[in-house]
């Protein structure tokens, strides 16, 4: 059926097709959501590479990362967003039980890579090294804290979405909001490519 | 008990049904995100800590691997296409990006000059 529509589509000029479906409007608005919120971040992004040298005698990034734990970080990271990629395949099947694997996979992946960064902040504070030791660590901890802020308003959001299907089902308003969900985590994880390359890897 | 039941029939009502039956070429995709994420984010690492890229070349390829994994993550992960129903979030994408671009080198590029216009300060890279 899906086919045959298809097949009319192409007959018709785009002008003429009336509004695109559901899924493509929800998805834009929550895209054009996303590209703000990454201007966001180059603010930040801005501001470190600004102050990156700034170490006012204090500890560099070279004596403060350890890269094992970024490559750690990363690959949680990766994982939990291909984990939201297969729960959102389970949602285009309406399959309840998949769904739910994989919204516990993409949770847990999420979690321990947050774990990992508190840990990591925990370590640099009881090392003297806290926000307030240079302008290099406050433009860290602004960077990094940001990006593991929105990391986990995304966790506490993935527990409600998975609540909403449970209980109220596969309504148009819950797929929609999990498709932004899924937006919002793999945006998530473009963001850390840059944090793990400019501040971890450029770290000198 | 028969509450939660007629809950249920309402939301049933409600459901939207599955959108594609195949599962399978809904795979594809994410299978080579993720592979090609795992290999960039390797090579990006290694590049970091080995020796065997020449010095100054490091931030340029470092810079070059990052942005092809962005570009996997784009096409492969959120699904920009070059189909018509993505003109649209291509168009916004290319203003994100150019947004971002002047935030970033405009910071530095400022930045940079009032550091060299604070000569005699305490300002660390000053060559004086």
């Amino acid at each position: 059926m899906t086919a045959g529509v298809l097949a009319a589509d192409v007959q018709i000029p785009v002008s003429e097709r009336g509004p695109s479906p559901r899924k493509v409007i929800v998805g834009y608005g929550f895209w054009l959501f996303l590209l703000s919120d990454i201007i966001l971040f180059s603010a930040f992004f801005a501001a470190y590479a600004v102050l990156a040298d700034r170490t006012a005698g204090g500890p560099g990034g070279a004596q403060l990362f350890h890269r094992d734990n970024v490559l750690l970080e990363t690959a949680c990271l990766l994982l939990s967003s291909f984990a939201c990629a297969m729960m959102g395949l389970a949602v285009e099947q309406r399959h309840r039980a998949w769904m739910v694997v994989g919204a516990l996979l993409t949770f847990a992946l999420g979690a321990a890579f947050l774990a990992l960064e508190l840990r990591e902040f925990a370590d640099m504070l009881g090392h003297g090294a806290g926000p307030e030791r240079s302008a290099f660590l406050s433009a860290f901890f602004a960077l990094v804290g940001l990006h593991g802020a929105h990391v986990g308003i995304g966790l506490c959001w993935l527990v409600a979405q998975v609540t909403q299907v449970l209980t109220l089902g596969w309504r148009p308003k819950v797929i929609d909001r999990l498709a932004c969900f899924s937006l919002f985590w793999h945006a998530l994880d473009i963001v850390w490519i840059g944090v793990f390359t400019i501040v971890y890897l450029g770290a000198h | 008990m028969d509450e939660h039941r007629v809950r249920r029939q309402q939301s049933a009502d409600h459901e939207t049904p599955g959108e594609s039956p195949d599962w399978r070429s809904g795979l594809v995709k994410p299978l080579m995100g993720l592979a090609a994420s795992i290999v960039l984010t390797l090579a990006s690492f290694w590049a970091a800590g080995s020796h065997l890229v020449w010095g100054p070349g490091v931030p340029v390829l470092l810079a070059a691997l990052a942005i092809g994994q962005m570009g996997v993550h784009l096409v492969l992960f959120l699904h920009v296409s070059s189909g018509p129903e993505s003109t649209n979030t291509i168009l916004a994408l290319a203003f994100g990006v150019f947004v971002v671009a002047l935030v970033v080198f405009g910071s530095l590029i400022i930045m940079a000059n009032l550091d060299a216009g604070m000569c005699g300060m305490h300002s660390p890279s000053c060559k004086s």
